[in-house]
């Protein structure tokens, strides 16, 4: 233990400590900038300095231990004018469009300038000219970056893919692409860790909010919107609500509200996934010698990118089934459209998810397969959902609750549990269990997938009887799924099953997701699930009665004929770009 | 008004002058990997700033040069552009009156022509070739990438064995570097920006003299792969050692009667002394390596039985054969060259010079080392001819002046032309030829006989120190790629060749006549890739915590340099000359290193690598 002042409180802290935890335990807390805990450890923007007594120089409390008998002051003099004359510096070379920037109310740098009553800058403004393919799912806006190296720090820490990296020397350095690559020549998987880890608004998912409210506004369209599992548990995040008005049947009011025509859930897709993708398995391990192994979940487009560009040849390995929201899509402009009676080329499909590959994935030139046109439209973030929200100065105290509309809108606990990492695994297992078997198993029997505290994954055996023991391999982070992946290429892990979800935790820390600095919320979103899957009637996706209906009116069996065109896909009908060392 | 005064520079103008230097040592610390148009602008930025304003195309044209380069930079500049660069350099060259100006363009000539793919990436694609790759400079120059700001800071904390272990992740010589190395990694040490560079090979002395003996970590499970080695000098015996440490059985086969390469058939053991060079020898050869000494192959023992015998083989036999001068009167008795004297002094058998005339013709280290010997093996007068200057020798500067200071004569700038001889064909004098320097070519300058008689320099004896051959025929005769006698590696130390394959080389004999470092990182580079070849991914890791950097202000402070024995003293014996730091010295030093492996882009990005 060390033992030292920070503004005349003594303090005793474990040794390794850095000053700036040190701060806060004692009362005194630092503002910081670029830091991120266990990330981001670099002292780069040096607003968290303080003064050490005994050392000239300020020092950055974010990476430099506590030392015995050491007296900090957090706020002397010196610090004050330092820190200020940093963080102006900084905002010099910061396009503080504040207004209109997508992160006005919850940026890293506005609250800073407000917390140290920052309101003029001595400073003459020095903004980067920037290219950059405002088309793409992903957007940096060079003139808001502010260097913290966050971003390059999750990408290689853990996403693992080095999408960025410092450009240039010297006066003109700046976070770009690596490798002198457009955006577009990167095998960047989209997740947008990025973007939730940004402290401005530098990074973003593209805004398709305008394309929505187009759509709401054409009297011939009929706006259909779906939903993702973690989307109903952190929607409400930015809008102050409490926990009791956060609810599912309260975002389907609001949702109405918004004046969508139908309110659908893609958790639907989910139990058609899980329909598909178990039938898969189970035609696969009872045809072992057939197929490659082990065979991938193919639900999070984050990860499909990943494989194809970083291990191109285990595409095949992936699941044809197309992910809950494609499939969704395809079920929409065919069965629902021919069951209602609209034209489908007049369906608007929207999809509202907690990540921004969903927003390429739609736009795959091959997901065309209900009538032509794409078969999800636009995808918006949780973010822009929360931004419509506002934008309508909608007051949730006073919505309805309501529900989902029907056909499309019933789901089973085992769909829920899409949204967190492990919940595909267990919910496939549990209908791969009943195809094989014929009984279902316990809801709760593999629960060994369920990697609540979102470390390094899960591998665990079951046994089905008859079919005997499936080997099965849980992951989320790309980072993760690389060690696991490498793992399985050296012959070091063998498994039947793998399911992998990009982002930490899955789509609840997804890169849509309302972005809080500094802390990651996804383990409690994610207990959330689990939580609606304990409580809900159904826990098993063959027993959905809507999903039955669907099978026995329009798609046969699954992975039968209809249901093969219209929600499963061929993984190599599109292309990526290939991992850089690969070339 | 007076008629005259006494010139006395005023305080800004003592202040610019210390700029200057600042401004040179920064210079001297500025690190691989900044952007070439960029350095380029503000050079002609600081040029600009000396024109006296007289001239036209000096005063106007120098900036706007400098325009016309940031807006490239800044992504406004056209293709055209380069064009009017090169046009306005050239005729600013042409018609400045004076050098301020000419000398400024020129260097814009130089980037044009040396770096033009970074200006048209910066106008095609408003983006920089260059990037910080290389955070941490002592690191990123030395060639075998030894954790220095890591041992620094052991070596502080008074963990001098640790320090040991570190440093022999990467380099299984500490001893050796410690006492002889030629500390590229001192080059560009970040330090230089404040007052000089860190002595690190004389910290890495330290650590290795009061560490004690350190036991080498344990090898990991045999492989069952064997592997054979040609060559036991620093490049071979480390290649042996992290093959070893990795499981594989190595067996080195060793032409000569000792290992050590030119540690031991080069290098003085006033420099290294044997006994640390043996010592250092036999920890390396404890992992267990096989070694088969006065075997060549080619003779002993064929290059197809080895390739067929073993599952690879690594090529490190050095540069050792003497180059000669090729002057009339070479073949005289009492000519050597420099390779077979230190080749037997290597084994034991001393010249004994005593009373001698000896001559020395040569500038490199190698020279310097015969040139000092030969005072300790007693000769009466030590003479070194080099026919350029003392400055364009290649031999390290302290060399140079410690040859002087034990009596050495130096004699420059004059060419051996013949060797005179007596009827009994024993050498009496070199007959040599003033030079004269001329035009300055490759940033040497070339050279021309002077108007004046040839100079006779008596001799007994002469040896010749003008550089080393490889004798690689064998390898040529039995496939093996070679060119003008080096042998033709990749960078990963493999043969190109199909035929080839599982054959690796590096070191002297790849490279030519180099360095102890670069052999030893040659061999790593080589373990490394064999046991990949071999199917393996063994990680060469150690388990030493580096200390936290501690926050003290790093106020300018003296270099702390290591002493040498008064020369006196020394040239009578073949005690080892330097005196190593004192725990004193050591810490002092130590506690100047800036830790760029934490401060600044270190504690983001390549600040350490823990295994390779």
């Amino acid at each position: 233990m060390v033992t030292l002042t920070i503004n005349d409180t003594v303090i005793t802290v474990p040794e390794g400590t850095t000053i700036l935890k040190a701060c806060n335990i004692a009362g005194h807390p630092v503002p910081s900038l670029c830091y991120w805990e266990g990330l981001n450890e670099i002292g780069a923007c040096r607003i968290c300095i303080v003064e050490v007594e005994g050392v000239d120089h300020l020092v950055p409390a974010c990476i430099d231990p506590v030392q015995e008998g050491m007296v900090v002051r957090t706020n002397s003099p010196r610090v004050r004018v330092a820190r200020r004359t940093n963080l102006q510096l900084i905002l010099s070379q910061h396009n503080c469009e504040c207004p209109t920037c997508v992160r006005n109310g919850n940026c890293m740098l506005q609250r800073i300038a407000y917390e140290l009553n920052v309101h003029d800058n001595p400073f003459p403004k020095d903004l980067p000219a920037f290219d950059w393919d405002m088309t793409s799912p992903l957007i940096r806006d060079a003139s808001k970056c502010i260097k913290c190296m966050r971003c390059i720090q999750v990408c290689d820490k853990i996403t693992s893919l080095n999408i960025w990296d410092l450009a240039g020397t010297g006066s003109r350095v700046t976070v770009n692409v690596s490798h002198n690559r457009t955006i577009g020549e990167a095998d960047c998987s989209y997740c947008g860790q990025c973007i939730t880890h940004c402290p401005t608004g530098a990074l973003q998912a593209r805004d398709d909010t305008n394309k929505v409210l187009d759509a709401l506004a054409d009297p011939d369209i009929v706006t259909v919107v779906q939903v993702a599992p973690s989307v109903r548990v952190s929607w409400a995040e930015e809008l102050g609500m409490d926990a009791e008005v956060f609810s599912t049947p309260k975002m389907v009011g609001v949702l109405k509200e918004i004046g969508f025509d139908y309110v659908f859930d893609t958790n639907f897709g989910a139990d058609l996934t899980i329909m598909e993708e178990a039938t898969e398995f189970a035609e696969r391990f009872t045809h072992r010698d057939q197929y490659k192994w082990p065979m991938f979940t193919s639900c999070c487009p984050g990860w499909v990118r990943f494989l194809k560009s970083n291990y191109p040849e285990m595409t095949d390995n992936l699941s044809s089934a197309k992910s809950p929201m494609q499939m969704f899509g395809a079920v929409c402009k065919s069965y629902f459209a021919k069951k209602a009676g609209i034209d489908p080329h007049k369906i608007c499909m929207i999809s509202v998810m907690p990540c921004v590959a969903k927003k390429a994935e739609c736009a795959l030139e091959p997901m065309r397969d209900a009538c032509g046109d794409p078969d999800v439209d636009i995808v918006i973030t949780t973010r822009e959902f929360t931004r419509m929200i506002r934008a309508d100065h909608i007051q949730i105290d006073n919505i309805e609750d309501a529900e989902f509309d029907s056909p499309l809108g019933e789901s089973t606990g085992a769909a829920v549990i899409f949204g967190t990492t492990g919940g595909v695994m267990d919910a496939a297992l549990r209908t791969a269990y009943y195809f094989i078997t014929g009984e279902n198993p316990d809801a709760d029997d593999f629960t060994e997938v369920r990697d609540t505290q979102f470390g390094e994954g899960r591998q665990a055996t079951f046994n089905i009887p008859g079919a005997g023991e499936v080997r099965i391999a849980v992951a989320s982070g790309l980072g993760h799924a690389r060690k696991l992946l490498d793992a399985i290429k050296a012959g070091k892990a063998s498994y039947d099953f793998v399911e992998i979800m990009a982002c930490p935790g899955g789509c609840v820390g997804g890169g849509g997701q309302p972005i809080v600095d500094g802390i990651d919320l996804n383990v409690y979103r994610g207990a959330s699930l689990w939580h609606i899957d304990r409580n809900m009637d159904i826990r098993f996706s063959h027993e959905n009665p809507e999903i039955q209906a669907l099978y026995k009116d329009y798609l046969g069996k699954p992975c039968g004929d209809k249901a093969h065109h219209l929600l499963h896909t061929n993984h190599h009908d599109w292309q990526m770009p290939q991992h850089v060392s690969d070339k | 008004m007076s008629r005259l005064d006494i010139n006395t520079p005023d305080r800004a103008q003592l202040v610019v002058d210390q700029l200057y230097h600042d401004m040179e040592r920064r210079i001297i610390a500025s690190g691989p990997g900044l952007c070439p148009v960029d350095m380029s602008l503000n050079f002609l930025t600081m040029c600009h700033a000396q024109t006296c304003g007289k001239c036209s195309p000096c005063r106007i044209g120098l900036g706007q040069l400098a325009t016309i380069m940031r807006d490239i930079l800044d992504g406004k500049g056209k293709m055209q552009d380069l064009d009017t660069l090169e046009k306005t350099a050239n005729i600013i060259v042409n018609t400045a009156s004076c050098t301020i100006g000419t000398h400024a363009a020129s260097l814009v000539l130089s980037g044009l022509k040396g770096f033009r793919e970074d200006y048209e990436e910066h106008i095609k694609h408003h983006r920089c070739l260059g990037n910080m790759e290389q955070p941490v400079p002592c690191v990123a120059l030395c060639p075998a990438k030894v954790d220095v700001p890591g041992y620094i800071a052991l070596i502080r904390e008074g963990r001098p064995a640790d320090a040991v272990r570190l440093i022999r992740k990467d380099n299984p010589f500490p001893v050796a570097c410690g006492y002889v190395c030629e500390h590229p990694c001192e080059a560009r040490c970040r330090r230089n920006m404040l007052d000089d560079a860190i002595n690190i090979r004389g910290l890495k002395r330290f650590a290795c003299d009061t560490a004690g003996e350190v036991p080498q970590p344990a090898c990991a499970p045999a492989t069952g792969k064997q592997i054979a080695i040609v060559g036991g000098g620093p490049g071979g015996l480390s290649c042996a050692y992290y093959l070893a440490l990795m499981g594989h059985k190595v067996t080195i086969f060793e032409k000569q009667k000792h290992l050590g390469g030119m540690l031991r058939y080069g290098i003085p053991s006033y420099r290294f002394p044997r006994e640390l060079l043996e010592g250092e020898i036999n920890s390396i050869l404890s992992l267990g390596i096989d070694v088969h000494l006065e075997t060549t192959v080619g003779q002993d023992v064929s290059f197809a039985d080895l390739k067929r015998d073993y599952d690879c083989l690594y090529l490190a036999i050095g540069a050792h054969t003497d180059k000669k001068t090729g002057i009339d009167g070479e073949d005289s008795h009492g000519v050597y060259s420099a390779v077979e004297v230190l080749r037997q002094i290597g084994d034991d058998i001393y010249p004994d010079y005593r009373g001698k005339k000896v001559v020395i013709i040569g500038g490199g280290n190698v020279a310097m080392d015969v040139t000092r010997s030969a005072i300790r093996y007693g000769a009466d007068s030590v003479t070194c001819v080099y026919r350029r200057r003392q400055q364009d020798m290649t031999a390290l500067p302290e060399e140079v002046e410690g040859a002087i200071a034990e009596g050495a004569e130096l004699l420059t700038m004059y060419a051996p032309v013949r060797i005179e001889s007596d009827a009994d064909g024993n050498v009496t004098a070199l007959i040599a030829q003033k030079q004269l320097t001329g035009l300055i070519k490759n940033n040497r300058p070339s050279l021309m006989p002077d108007e004046v008689e040839e100079t006779r320099i008596p001799a007994d004896v002469i040896v010749e120190a003008i550089g080393q051959g490889i004798d690689s025929r064998a390898f040529e005769a039995a496939g093996v790629p070679v060119y003008h006698g080096t042998i033709q590696a990749l960078s990963d130390s493999r043969l190109g060749d199909a035929h080839m394959d599982g054959v690796f080389a590096g070191g002297d004999c790849v490279t030519g006549p180099a360095s102890a470092i670069r052999a030893i990182a040659a061999g790593k580079v080589a373990a490394a890739n064999i046991d990949e070849h071999l199917g393996f991914n063994h990680e060469i890791t150690v388990d030493v915590d580096i200390p936290e950097p501690r926050l003290d202000d790093q106020p300018p402070h003296a270099r702390v340099n290591t002493t040498e024995q008064e020369a006196n003293i020394r040239k009578h014996n073949f005690d080892c000359i330097e005196c190593g730091m004192t725990e004193k010295g050591a810490m002092a030093e130590s506690s100047r290193c800036l830790r760029c492996d934490h401060f600044g882009f270190g504690i983001f990005k390549g600040g350490r690598h823990t295994k390779w």
